[in-house]
């Protein structure tokens, strides 16, 4: 079977800066996979260059996402890769501040609804339904995340690990084959990264959703990644299970070498 | 309020004396003396510098203590504003809110029999300015897109009707959809070379497109007849009577409210509907809402489209009531007056937007004696606005949805800030 | 081909652009460090034309010399302008400092408005004539059909403008802390660089050049009312994006470029269209290279 997220010499130039340079990457279907490495690695320019933000330099970018054959993705526009069953967060929260929670969710789910502008004006019976039904999908997908409580609260108002959260549930609200996660652990205290980590693993396995996501602190993955990708200066350094990562001497170097500076 | 006293202390006095200063050194060539290079006159009016030391005074110190208020106010704070409380009041007494609805319209309905001919006018204005407002909320409050071309939309819609019926002779109901059918195309073709602009430039080329309009039509003589206009357009005909001037007037008056009503029905369905929503998250934040699989192209065109829509509607009826138009009344101060409508009624709110209408429209008519202090005001109001209440006189509440049985009412009314 | 009528289009658009560029780096300057465009930066340039007026009137009915009487209108022109600019940042544009752009924009956009209609109630609505100070250059006579004074006085106050100014950004501290301010004010404050103090010199700078270009415009053109920095300023600020907005010798650039549009524009096609030229040509640039002549492409931050 095609794994879901593939590419292939991947490269990504700024001006004379090469940020992801030249990088081979797989996701199988089911997984759970990290990509690490030091800060200004290329992590999140790898993942703009896959959702789309970016349009990649050079190499290929192709998804097989439900069993499909895959499909090449580069240069498509973010909404489009989205429809494709890729979906991600943000490292430095995006959310919409000023919609409610619900509605936030609500817009994820907009690739999945139908309803136009005639729609919205006369609201036949069918737009009635699929209201009705996406507001009772993003309250379900709000509690499964344990946000019930937040429903019409605006989302700038939320905690910080809630708006963490709100980012998973957003994103998920999209349906999506993959899901990608930009250091989701990013400024949260133990016991919520543990909560978080509980509750990636519950996606991957209620959800049927792959998992990719970046962190660069090494120890907060292990515990709950299949597969580690190793990144520095935007070259792939190493992959492999955390045991093999954990014992490999140029990550040990990338990583202490990064502490020195 | 008390807290204000704390500002009348020595240290704040002397920081209030020394703006005070200020001001007056800041002001003193223009304020003061007045020149007249044609006759070589000069006038000192030192009145003037007492004015504005005073006045400056005053004002900087209730400046620091608005600021300071609004710095002190967190957005988590339970507080519940007045607009919130009188929200909460109308949903739970739903009989007291009928009951106002039906007074208000039988107010608006009685409105052109109870006063005169030139009110109900001035009225009629208002409900132009209320449906324009709605119009361009939704490119500015709902999408979050600053457009300051939209007067050119209200002159597609002006010029359409003008024309047809000079040259063809067509009726006002017919040019209605035509006037509104060009300006949603006008919309679409402005729509689509800026898509890529960012915010500010989008400002610019707006403002640029609505001038480029205006000069042309101003230039153009062969087309539009130039400065001077077109002059005896007729005013809308009911089944081919022909109307005195003020049941012409009457007439009108309801034509405007039926549009207000529309308007409303339609942007309340739009902003809670899959498609509104869109242009929301794409004000929040337009990169996020690509990635949630939002076409950021499609809900830019589709907010301009409809913005224009509106605008082009009321450009026929204001070209019908006026019966006579020319560029002078589609200049950038009407855009800009039209966005002080959103902006200081509340951006994205229904309401506010009519509120806003209602006050700019109507104040300055009934304050005539400040007339010439109007966009003088409208300005200050504009800057002070941003400073300490962005969101505008009544702010945009999202709805709210129930679900049972996890939630109870009095909790999620509690939530609500 | 008349040559000659071609060469004083050339000078036309060479004495345009002049002013444009003047206008232009306030525009420029306060965009790179803070990302605003101030709609009011055309209303100081008005201001300072107005204040000029007033004191040179008021100073010619002491029978001073012409020179000396411009030379002082131009300072106190630049003074004041200069406190207008720094009073309407501390007014309008700090108190919103890391709100919404659109904010900021609508704010701008009030500043301009209020500051039009001060000058018209407190001074007039009519167009008032400029006093004629600058004398006539002897040197000149020989091309004074091609050039006149006021034009060459205009070109060269020009370019000892931005030769100061280039000096400024390039070699002093102040200058080195405004460009750092401008790559990144967030990592430049951590550094130590008081940001408010960059901002406040940058519309110090910006309105004073706005200034001396709206008393050079004036002496040139021999009138003024309060209406002529609104759409001296759009231009300008067309000329900003033109050359690249942020960019300073974009600036002077794209100010050229649109001196020389308009004034070839207007001088053989019409001059009814003079304004769409300018607009029209923004577009076009907009569309075609949204980060304009000389500026770099941007990089969206995720």
């Amino acid at each position: 079977m095609a794994p879901i997220l593939e590419t292939k010499n991947l490269t990504m130039q700024f001006g004379g800066l090469t940020a992801v340079d030249n990088i081979n990457f797989k996701v199988n279907s089911g997984e759970i996979v990290a990509l690490i490495g030091p800060n200004g690695a290329g992590k999140t320019t790898f993942f703009n260059c896959v959702t789309g933000v970016y349009t990649p330099t050079s190499g290929d970018i192709f998804i097989a996402p439900n069993k499909t054959s895959p499909q090449r993705i580069n240069g498509l526009k973010p909404n489009k890769v989205t429809e494709k069953g890729l979906a991600r967060t943000f490292q430095n929260i995006r959310l919409f501040q000023n919609m409610t929670v619900l509605e936030n969710v609500m817009i994820g789910r907009h690739i999945k609804l139908k309803s136009g502008l005639l729609g919205a004006i006369f609201r036949p019976k069918a737009t009635m339904d699929e209201e009705q039904k996406v507001i009772q999908d993003s309250y379900d997908i709000l509690t499964e995340l344990g946000l019930e409580q937040y429903v019409n609260e605006l989302a700038k108002n939320l905690p910080y690990g809630a708006q963490r959260r709100l980012e998973i549930a957003r994103a998920m609200g999209t349906e999506p084959a993959l899901l990608l996660l930009d250091e989701p652990a990013a400024g949260m205290n133990p016991q919520e990264t543990k909560e978080l980590d509980e509750m990636i693993v519950k996606i991957r396995d209620v959800n049927k959703i792959s998992i990719l996501l970046i962190e660069h602190d090494m120890s907060l993955v292990m515990s709950i990644s299949e597969k580690i990708f190793v990144v520095d200066y935007g070259k792939l350094i190493a992959e492999g299970s955390p045991d093999e990562i954990k014992q490999n001497p140029d990550v040990i170097k990338a990583y202490l070498g990064d502490e020195d500076a | 309020m008390s807290d204000i006293l704390k500002y009348f202390t020595v240290k704040e006095m002397k920081k209030s004396l020394v703006m005070s200063l200020w001001f007056m050194i800041l002001t003193f060539p223009i304020m003061v003396i007045k020149v007249n290079t044609i006759e070589d006159t000069v006038v000192w009016r030192w009145g003037n510098l007492i004015g504005i030391g005073i006045g400056a005074f005053f004002m900087s110190t209730l400046w620091r203590y608005l600021l300071e208020r609004k710095n002190m106010q967190s957005p988590l704070s339970d507080k519940k504003t007045l607009q919130i409380r009188v929200m909460d009041w109308a949903n739970e007494n739903p009989k007291a809110k009928t009951t106002a609805l039906i007074a208000v319209g039988a107010f608006m309905a009685a409105f052109p029999f109870l006063t005169s001919m030139y009110q109900t006018s001035i009225m009629t204005t208002a409900l132009m300015y209320i449906v324009l407002g709605l119009g361009l909320n939704i490119v500015v409050g709902l999408g979050g897109l600053l457009h300051l071309g939209y007067a050119a939309f209200y002159a597609v819609g002006a010029y359409t009707y003008a024309l047809l019926n000079y040259h063809f002779g067509l009726s006002f109901w017919i040019c209605l959809p035509i006037g509104a059918g060009l300006a949603t195309v006008m919309g679409i073709l402005l729509a689509i070379p800026v898509l890529r602009l960012r915010g500010d430039y989008l400002a610019i080329v707006t403002l640029g497109f609505g001038e480029v309009i205006r000069i042309i039509l101003e230039n153009w003589n062969d087309f539009s007849f130039g400065p001077s206009g077109i002059a005896n357009i007729p005013r809308p005909g009911f089944f081919g009577m022909s109307m005195k001037l003020q049941t012409a007037t009457i007439y009108i008056y309801f034509i405007m409210i039926a549009m207000v009503i529309f308007t409303i029905f339609v942007v309340r369905r739009l902003e809670n509907s899959r498609m509104g929503r869109a242009w929301i998250a794409m004000r929040e934040d337009e990169i996020a809402s690509e990635s949630m699989g939002i076409d950021i192209t499609k809900s830019k065109i589709t907010t301009f489209a409809l913005g224009a829509f509106w605008a082009g509607m009321v450009g026929v009826i204001f070209a019908a009531k006026t019966t006579f138009i020319n560029p002078a009344s589609f200049t950038l101060w009407e855009s800009v007056m039209i966005l002080c409508v959103v902006v200081i009624g509340g951006m994205g709110s229904i309401f506010g937007v009519v509120i806003g209408a209602l006050i700019l429209i109507l104040l300055p008519e009934y304050l005539r004696a400040f007339s010439e202090y109007r966009m003088l005001m409208f300005g200050a109001i504009l800057v002070i606005m941003m400073v300490f209440r962005p969101g505008g006189i009544i702010s945009n509440i999202r709805k709210k949805y129930k679900f049972e049985p996890t939630q109870n009412s009095a909790e999620s009314s509690k939530e609500g800030v | 081909m008349d040559l000659s009528y071609f060469f004083e289009l050339f000078v036309g658009g060479l004495t345009r652009g002049s002013i444009y560029a003047l206008i232009a780096l306030g525009y420029t300057m306060v965009y790179g460090i803070i990302k605003l465009i101030n709609f009011a930066h055309g209303e100081i340039y008005m201001i300072g034309a107005f204040t000029a007026l007033i004191i040179a009137s008021v100073l010619s009915f002491t029978g001073m010399n012409p020179v000396l009487i411009f030379l002082i209108a131009s300072v106190l022109a630049i003074f004041f302008s200069a406190a207008y600019g720094v009073t309407m940042e501390k007014i309008a544009y700090t108190p919103l400092r890391g709100s919404q752009r659109l904010s900021a924009l609508i704010s701008a956009i009030g500043m301009s408005m209020f500051l039009q209609n001060y000058v018209l109630l407190a001074q007039t609505s009519d167009f008032l004539p400029f006093p004629e100070l600058v004398p006539d250059f002897k040197f000149l006579k020989p091309v004074e059909h091609l050039i006149s004074s006021t034009s060459f006085l205009i070109l060269i106050t020009t370019a000892i403008v931005m030769v100061l100014l280039t000096y400024l950004i390039k070699f002093t501290r102040t200058g080195k802390a405004m460009r750092a301010t401008s790559q990144d004010a967030k990592m430049a404050q951590l550094l130590g660089i008081n940001i408010s103090r960059i901002i406040t010199i940058t519309f110090i700078i910006g309105s004073s050049t706005a200034a001396l270009g709206g008393v050079l415009i004036s002496t040139h053109i021999g009138q003024l009312n309060f209406y002529i920095g609104f759409i001296a300023g759009i231009k300008a600020f067309v000329a900003a994006v033109l050359g690249g907005i942020g960019s300073i010798p974009g600036a002077v650039l794209g100010s050229f470029v649109l001196g020389w549009t308009e004034s070839f524009g207007t001088g053989y096609i019409s001059s009814d269209y003079e304004d769409v030229f300018a607009f029209l040509f923004l577009i076009i640039i907009l569309i075609f290279r949204p980060s304009g002549i000389l500026g770099r492409p941007e990089n969206k931050k995720v």
